[in-house]
């Protein structure tokens, strides 16, 4: 059987940033993944995420969020792409899982599901979201970016490759 | 990775030590009313489908194990379509439900995990997360929990849509992966 599930490239900021860039993905995979450690103490937590530079309202998202005490679904369409539903806003890291799914199938749209998950000792929440990206375009550049300052040092992101049969 | 060997400095491959395997694909042709994977070895601890699907008639996604078409299945879901939230269960089902809705042009893509699947001493639990976006209201995610009640170690998987009245478009396709 074919081995899979490969590491491609692995950033750590050792001082706060305001974005985290995959460049010159290959497409030699069928699916990518993200893992990814928002430090906490950052100016901001939420993370936006673009392919191929597109700045533009190609993407759109459906989340699904708990709170700890409710459990909401919101939705927003023609607008920027975003991996976590709510950041923690706290000194506590949260964690990012993003599976992108056919990210170079030139026949397709591109679609994500996101899980976030963060707890700050009396506050937190967990959330999914599904984005889309509406292009058919091979994905070759992933840009994650905080929607209004910096990422704080430490954070850490990894992007790997899997690859069917 | 690099080291020193007699004053010189050698770069070595990276080695691949992983864990998860790619075990077969399948692919739609055409129109299909479902999608199988067959022959599974018991060799891994656990088992993962990723993938995507089209379906022109919008149904949901459904899964059966071992071509057991009785109701030795159960399932509860925990979703949302970006103005509510919802959750439940329904006990004693011909099949699990492994995605809430899809559609003709954007991809309605499917995780699955299937854990201790070749036991033969315990029923059968699966988790699916599935997400359909498509730009408008009415989008969803759902997180599903599936029982199979059977000890049988599970050989094959069949994959459905419109509980499997419906049909899979051309190009949606699923990958399975062998977790050791």
């Amino acid at each position: 059987m074919a081995t899979t599930y490969e590491p491609i490239a692995t950033t750590t900021l050792g001082s706060a940033a305001s974005s985290i860039t995959f460049s010159s993905i290959t497409s030699a995979y069928t699916d990518l993944r993200i893992i990814m450690n928002v430090a906490g103490g950052g100016s901001s937590n939420f993370v936006q995420i673009r392919f191929n530079s597109d700045a533009t309202s190609n993407y759109s998202r459906t989340s699904l969020i708990a709170d700890g005490s409710t459990v909401t679904s919101t939705r927003a369409s023609a607008t920027n792409g975003l991996l976590n539903v709510a950041a923690s806003g706290s000194v506590q890291p949260e964690l990012i899982l993003a599976d992108i799914f056919s990210y170079s199938n030139t026949s397709v749209y591109k679609t994500w599901l996101s899980s976030d998950n963060s707890d700050a000792n009396g506050s937190g929440n967990v959330g999914r979201i599904v984005g889309l990206w509406r292009s058919t375009a091979a994905i070759d550049t992933i840009l994650l970016q905080g929607n209004t300052g910096n990422f704080a040092a430490g954070t850490t992101a990894t992007l790997y490759g899997i690859l069917k049969a | 990775m690099t080291g020193v060997l007699g004053g010189l400095i050698a770069a070595f491959p990276t080695p691949v030590t992983s864990s998860y395997e790619s075990i077969a694909t399948v692919t739609a042709a055409g129109v299909e009313t479902s999608l199988n994977f067959t022959s599974i070895l018991g060799t891994y601890k656990s088992l993962q489908i990723r993938g995507f699907f089209l379906s022109s008639g919008g149904g949901g996604g459904s899964m059966r194990f071992n071509s057991d078409t009785g109701s030795n299945y159960a399932r509860h879901y925990l979703g949302g379509n970006g103005s509510s939230a919802f959750a439940g269960g329904s006990a004693t089902q011909t099949l699990m439900t492994t995605a809430d809705q899809s559609g003709s042009t954007y991809n309605s893509v499917i995780l699955i995990d299937i854990i201790d699947y070749a036991s033969t001493t315990k029923n059968k639990t699966m988790r699916a997360w599935n997400g359909y976006d498509f730009n408008a209201a009415g989008s969803s995610t759902y997180m599903y929990s599936g029982l199979w009640m059977s000890t049988s170690a599970i050989t094959s998987i069949q994959l459905g849509t419109g509980l499997f009245g419906g049909t899979f478009d051309a190009g949606s396709t699923f990958a399975l992966y062998g977790v050791k």
